[in-house]
């Protein structure tokens, strides 16, 4: 393995960690404002033929992009609906999403399966692209790539250096105590939750346009992604720039199944391509055995010293979900 | 008589949602340039058109109808077990293990299959509480746990397809070299359905019934489902009762892949949860978990299935509008349901 291989690899992981990026950075939005955004694979899969087709009919990336935000925000605003307005549950109405727009997907997407689509091509920027290292890693990239890292950013400013980014940790955490502060829970809410289903509704065409090129129905290779987006969004303790950097990890160990594919032909394919799942459950267990009763508990029977030093390991690791995430708001 | 006029007017909002439900598949199938009437009428052929089309309903009814059981045990405790499609899997794979390890044995094939069915059984069992166990003793969400844990069971499976009990010569997505016909489940006639399943799948039906309806255990169950911390102070054992709902929902999904190797498909292939796992926790939201229409709604789906596979033949759609009926009703009588919440008030 040469050093150019690697390098372009790990450009490749930039590239496809993107959409991932999108998808958990707006799932941790909607998240952090206290609703959970369960649609959110069958959402990509949706997205993505949308976003396809009418990038194949208009020969226009820039409108394929648009219909994927246009149906991000509308199959999220269903979500808000449901659980804002009629109380609904949200696990349950974002499950029935996920199924249904997937299946949706495939059938409308039928008639469009393998058609010949625009692929975004990568705009290298001037100087900083002759970096070596840095500027092919980073910088020669397509542009919805820079959004996305810029996107990252730009999140976590905004909800920890912000002030409307403080009422929005607020209505998340405390929806009461920031309803006696003066802000419209139900409406921030809305809002909050489409804008993460906007910005995860541009993932899919993202994969469809540049990162998995083409729209081959079950086969685009787009159905469980959704899933990993939000199983990352809890990695990352909803903070963006742990959740980006679980979204970047997971990237890294898809191509690194691909690469070992290639070299250990005894393992089928389609093994390696999950390894990252059961990796997932042991870095979940991993964040979350710190909230554990029985770790609690085993942790008083240490000595003083050891006590500390693994709390402190615990509490790194620990991520805690905003505390009224999945609840309405009732007004008392 | 107030109670009365509630029980119209819910049943008022449930139609709406149906009406509502029949609408958009209508526009998605104008949309696409199809006859709707077509297509509807075409689904009802494909289903009940001829005996042997009735036959294979029965045939997507019996896991069906076994898997909306089995979450209906732990939608009762409040979990949503999502990892049902790796439970129907494991039961496959231990099933067909089970079979493999008795192919050149003398032994009755009547107890070999018997064994394998409840080796199946504990497949399922075992793959649940393993989300269970991960949500109980490591505070993963049952959701994200038992997504990983399909995502693993399908590549478990495939491994196997591919690796180890691959066809001598090629191995390929058709699966597993089939059994010898000996260790099949006997079906009726020239048709693929088999007393023996159903008669598995109406016992599953009463037996949960009556566990959620009439016993301390289903009581017990609601309650933990209600409210862990409410529950936990009436001195109900908490997670030993979200385990025990974790071992009821994996008994079912095992018995439901066990079945699908000894009597539908005779080997172990790619697909064999075939989705089923998440029909059926649809069918429970949409039957507000009620054990009672478990039966009926199942048929419904499994026709709305195998009625679904005449689109593409006929009408060049793809089968997937199947499920974008059964989803979209869901969706929408849940909706409904909210509606006349909110205009009623809550009771």
């Amino acid at each position: 393995m040469s050093g150019d291989f690697i390098l372009l690899g790990l450009a490749g992981v930039i590239a496809s960690g993107a959409p991932i990026v999108l998808a958990s950075i707006g799932e941790t939005i909607s998240e952090r404002a206290g609703v959970t955004n369960l649609s959110l694979n069958g959402l990509i899969i949706f997205s993505g033929m949308m976003g396809f087709w009418v990038a194949v009919e208009t020969d226009s990336l820039f409108l394929g992009f648009l219909t994927g935000a246009l149906v991000g925000a509308l199959v999220s605003a269903i979500v808000a609906f449901s659980s804002i307005t009629l109380k609904q549950s949200q696990v349950a109405v974002g499950f029935i999403l996920a199924i249904t727009t997937r299946d949706l997907a495939y059938f409308l997407g039928n008639p469009i399966m393998g058609r010949q689509g625009p692929i975004m091509l990568s705009t290298p920027i001037p100087l900083l692209s002759q970096i070596p290292i840095l500027g092919p890693l980073f910088f020669q990239q397509s542009i919805m790539t820079y959004a996305s890292i810029i996107l990252i950013f730009i999140v976590w400013f905004w909800i920890y250096k912000t002030r409307p980014g403080l009422m929005l940790q607020g209505i998340g955490e405390k929806p009461s105590a920031a309803y006696v502060r003066g802000a419209n829970v139900g409406r921030m809410r809305y809002f909050y939750t489409i804008l993460g289903g906007t910005l995860v509704g541009l993932a899919g065409p993202l994969f469809t346009l540049s990162v998995k090129a083409g729209w081959k129905g079950t086969i685009t290779g787009l159905d469980g992604i959704g899933w990993i987006a939000l199983a990352i969004t809890i990695f990352g303790g909803w903070n963006p720039i742990r959740v980006a950097f679980g979204a970047y990890f997971f990237a890294f160990l898809q191509w690194l199944g691909l690469v070992l594919q290639s070299s250990w032909t005894f393992i089928p394919s389609q093994v390696l391509q999950v390894a990252p799942f059961p990796l997932m459950i042991l870095t979940l267990l991993l964040v979350n055995l710190g909230n554990t009763e029985w770790v609690a508990r085993l942790l008083a029977t240490l000595p003083d010293g050891v006590r500390e030093r693994v709390k402190k390991l615990i509490r790194s690791l620990r991520s805690q979900a905003p505390a009224a995430l999945g609840t309405p708001f009732e007004r008392e | 008589m107030k109670q009365s006029r509630n029980r119209s007017l819910s049943i008022l909002f449930q139609f709406g949602g149906l009406i509502l439900s029949l609408g958009f598949v209508t526009v998605i199938l104008l949309l696409v340039d199809a006859n709707p009437i077509q297509a509807f009428s075409l689904i009802w052929q494909g289903a009940f058109g001829n005996p042997t089309r009735i036959a294979n309903v029965v045939v997507a009814w019996v896991p069906l109808a076994l898997v909306t059981c089995g979450v209906l045990a732990t939608f009762t405790a409040g979990l949503w077990n999502i990892g049902i499609e790796g439970q129907i899997t494991l039961g496959a794979i231990f099933t067909t293990g089970v079979i493999r390890l008795f192919l050149n044995t003398s032994v009755n094939p009547v107890l070999v299959i018997i064994i394998a069915v409840l080796a199946g059984v504990v497949g399922g069992i075992l793959w649940a509480m393993l989300a269970g166990v991960l949500k109980v003793f490591g505070g993963v969400n049952e959701i994200f746990g038992g997504l990983g844990l399909n995502f693993i069971a399908t590549a478990l499976n495939i491994g196997l397809i591919f690796g180890a009990w691959s066809r001598p010569g090629v191995a390929s997505m058709s699966g597993t070299e089939p059994f010898p016909e000996i260790y099949w489940l006997p079906t009726v006639g020239s048709f693929r359905f088999s007393w023996y399943s159903i008669a598995l799948t109406l016992i599953g039906l009463v037996v949960i019934y009556f566990l959620l309806q009439n016993t301390h255990f289903g009581l017990k169950l609601k309650a933990v489902g209600k409210g862990i911390k409410s529950a936990y102070r009436l001195g109900i054992p908490t997670w030993q009762y979200m385990m025990l709902a974790f071992l009821v929902c994996g008994l079912f999904a095992g018995l439901a892949g066990a079945l699908q190797v000894v009597a539908v498909y005779h080997r172990l292939i790619p697909a064999i949860s075939s989705g089923y796992g998440f029909m059926g926790m649809m069918i429970g939201m949409l039957i507000n978990y009620q054990a009672i229409w478990v039966a009926p709604v199942a048929l419904f789906f499994a026709a709305l299935n195998i009625g679904g596979i005449q689109l593409p033949i006929i009408m060049k759609l793809d089968s997937t509008l199947s499920g974008v009926m059964q989803g979209s009703l869901v969706l929408f009588i849940l909706l409904m349901q909210g509606v006349q919440q909110r205009v009623l008030g809550k009771k």
